[in-house]
């Protein structure tokens, strides 16, 4: 997902505390880890069994939720195989990177080392992925995240990185599309300059062609948004675009329409969170459309929130490795190179980068003052 | 560069200087708090953004108090009541916290005579600690056992996090000036700084209080031979300043009505330096030097885009400060008539 550039300023200094901070992070996620590591590996049909898959991403700190949302969905993957194996348990290690990448790189370290962890999932957010990715491809671990979109993260080389979730682009064009379906003929692209920000709204600009009016970026922190909208009305735009997080897609979104403002407000993934309605005010936020490379569960799914059902997925592809004999990380990753299947976040296979091939970007609306997280549109 | 957006139009022209001016005008009551410690005591007060920092919050807190934290819509005259609560919790919490800088950051290092620079040292310590301080409130609450008990005022596990106003105060277009519609929100912000810009400015100027605020400025130690309390006058400083901050505070979340534990930090840099521009130490410089800040953001903003706002306001101050090194009215608190 989101979520690197803030946290990436803080200093190298950081990072000896971040090795010592990890230490203590797997402390105390201990506990947890014996309750879920599978009984000492004897008999199974792989030699896999009895080991474990690693998760890293945050499960604490300001976007928790997400990682327990994660470590939900490859729990439930889990159980289910476990009930039908019992005589194959694979177990799962949970580390918490607190969504960091400054904390992430030492906990990649011990999971290399761990030699019961035969695969991963995660990490989490694009941040850590990008600090990390080296470690792991230089480990030959095999990873599939549930979450991270950021483009580059895939242009590395690294032939072990896997994601099921559409990335920036696929974002971007997608929102595009669907201002342009829903009649904007002059959108007018804001975003903050932050990396995640500029790529998005970029892509968004691109795709819109003729329809983009005209473009403006705003900086982090900044609460005066006078300017914008004066422009934004100046150019007698029908639509805006913004790029960034959801405090200043709130801020701006209340100042739109308090200037008089009337056409749709659409922002990305970086703005879908309950907060962009508290900042705006539910009668300013009302009507926003905010997407996400991510849609609900099916009814009958037995994890909830974000992400839970391309965790569930991404543990499945591991689970379908040793079903299919696959008996190391190496031939672990050549089963996931030439997977394709059906998950329940929809249709999986990977390109040569290890992207997605096809993926769906959901519209979600703020509607009776409140984030609709239920109920998404399928931008097709 | 775009001189037809600003210039373009006469609309577009009187919509981007309006929209300045409330910001600047919020500036400029943020601004009083640097140029009156500085004007008595030649020092940067650093801390000063948390003062205002601390009103925001105590803005939030107080609505949440007394309506609760279900969203809502008001206009600004059903608001008025608990704003008028909340403008008195916003003055008190940043005074106290402008006092307990004095007396903590300030007074012991000004006794044993410390110099300058080890004052500013301790004014950006004491920024840093206060501000860390609002991030972990949640913390602090659960030591003392009321997480859950104050959940709506510490919001647990996302203390660092913006954190908003639940009533949001929808502006009423008053009447149209060019094509930007002033609202009775545009209005009273410049209204009520320009009131307490005049208020203060009388204060200084005419009473007693104010006397002993310039003479302490002007020759502290001729001004305690002559029997006025310096120690009085430097806490009579910053509490002006905290209440000046505290009305800028509430004003600013009318507006804006979100806040966080970094709040502080542009709007501080942004104060200090209308403070400079109008020449520090001087009141009337505060408010022009704020006014002139916020409308030269917006104009920067219009012709060269957003992104180059602040560059186009610092490039600004520096030219201002090569003309005029000491700000635009460049005369100090000390030398101001009685």
């Amino acid at each position: 997902m989101i979520r690197s550039s803030r946290a990436r300023r803080v200093a190298i200094t950081l990072a000896a505390s971040a090795l010592v901070l990890t230490a203590c992070g797997s402390d105390s996620d201990g506990g947890s880890d014996k309750t879920n590591d599978a009984a000492s590996g004897d008999g199974g049909t792989s030699e896999l069994c009895g080991k474990n898959l690693a998760f890293l991403g945050a499960l604490t700190g300001d976007a928790g939720a997400l990682g327990q949302n994660m470590v939900g969905g490859i729990e439930l993957a889990l159980k289910e195989y476990n009930d039908k194996n019992a005589d194959c348990q694979i177990g799962l290690k949970k580390f918490d990177s607190q969504g960091s990448p400054d904390t992430a790189p030492g906990l990649a370290t011990q999971i290399v080392n761990d030699d019961t962890i035969f695969g991963l999932i995660g990490p989490g957010f694009s941040g850590e992925s990008l600090a990390t990715g080296k470690t792991f491809f230089e480990a030959g671990l095999p990873s599939i995240s549930p979450s991270a979109t950021n483009v580059t993260i895939t242009q590395q080389g690294w032939t072990t990185w896997h994601r099921v979730i559409g990335n920036d682009d696929a974002q971007g064009t997608a929102d595009a599309k669907y201002l342009t379906d829903n009649g904007a003929a002059k959108v007018f692209v804001i975003d903050d300059g932050q990396d995640y920000s500029k790529g998005l709204a970029g892509t968004v600009k691109e795709a819109l062609g003729d329809a983009l009016v005209d473009s403006d970026q705003i900086s982090v922190g900044q609460t005066d948004m006078s300017a914008v909208v004066t422009k934004v009305q100046a150019s007698g735009a029908d639509a805006v675009f913004y790029g960034g997080y959801y405090t200043e897609a709130g801020l701006l979104a209340k100042a739109l329409r308090q200037g008089g403002f009337k056409g749709t407000f659409m922002s990305g993934d970086g703005s879908e969170d309950p907060n962009f309605v508290k900042v705006a005010g539910a009668a300013a936020a009302e009507g926003a459309v905010l997407s996400a490379p991510a849609g609900p569960p099916p009814a009958d799914f037995g994890a909830t929130g974000l992400y839970a059902t391309q965790s569930y997925d991404a543990a499945n592809i591991f689970l379908a490795a040793l079903d299919d004999g696959a008996s190391s990380p190496e031939e672990i990753n050549d089963f996931i190179g030439s997977y394709s299947g059906d998950g329940v976040s929809g249709p999986i296979a990977f390109d040569e980068n290890g992207d997605i091939t096809e993926s769906k970007i959901y519209a979600y609306f703020v509607k009776d003052g409140k984030l609709d997280v239920d109920n998404p549109q399928a931008i097709e | 560069m775009d001189l037809g957006a600003l210039f373009g139009s006469f609309d577009n022209f009187l919509s981007f200087t309006i929209g300045g001016l409330v910001f600047g005008a919020i500036y400029a009551l943020i601004a009083l708090g640097y140029t009156m410690v500085y004007g008595v005591l030649q020092l940067i007060n650093f801390a000063h953004s948390e003062v205002f920092m601390y009103g925001t919050f105590a803005v939030a807190w107080t609505f949440i108090f007394l309506h609760g934290t279900e969203s809502a819509s008001w206009s600004l005259g059903k608001a008025l009541p608990i704003l008028l609560v909340a403008l008195v919790a916003a003055m008190v919490m940043s005074a106290a916290i402008a006092l307990l800088i004095e007396r903590f950051a300030y007074r012991p290092l000004i006794k044993k005579g410390a110099p300058k620079l080890i004052a500013l040292i301790s004014a950006i310590g004491a920024s840093f600690a206060l501000a860390e301080a609002m991030g972990l409130r949640d913390r602090f609450a659960g030591w003392v056992g009321l997480k859950d008990d104050l959940a709506d005022y510490v919001a647990p596990d996302k203390a660092r996090d913006v954190f908003s106003n639940p009533v949001t105060i929808e502006p009423h277009k008053l009447f149209e000036l060019g094509g930007y519609g002033v609202t009775d929100v545009d209005l009273v912000i410049i209204a009520a700084a320009l009131l307490m810009m005049v208020g203060l400015d009388q204060l200084i100027r005419r009473t007693r209080l104010g006397r002993g605020i310039r003479a302490t400025a002007q020759d502290p130690e001729s001004a305690a031979l002559m029997g006025v309390n310096s120690t009085r006058v430097v806490q009579l400083t910053f509490l002006i300043g905290g209440l000046m901050a505290g009305a800028a505070a509430t004003l600013y979340m009318m507006k804006i009505g979100s806040t966080r534990q970094n709040a502080g930090f542009i709007l501080g840099v942004k104060a200090f330096t209308a403070a400079v521009m109008g020449g520090i130490g001087n009141l009337r410089g505060a408010l022009l030097g704020g006014l002139v800040l916020g409308v030269m953001e917006n104009w920067g903003a219009a012709v060269f885009g957003s992104e180059w706002r602040d560059v186009v306001a610092f490039v600004l101050l520096v030219l201002i400060l090569l003309v005029r090194p000491s700000g635009i009215l460049g005369e100090s608190l000390g030398k101001a008539r009685a």
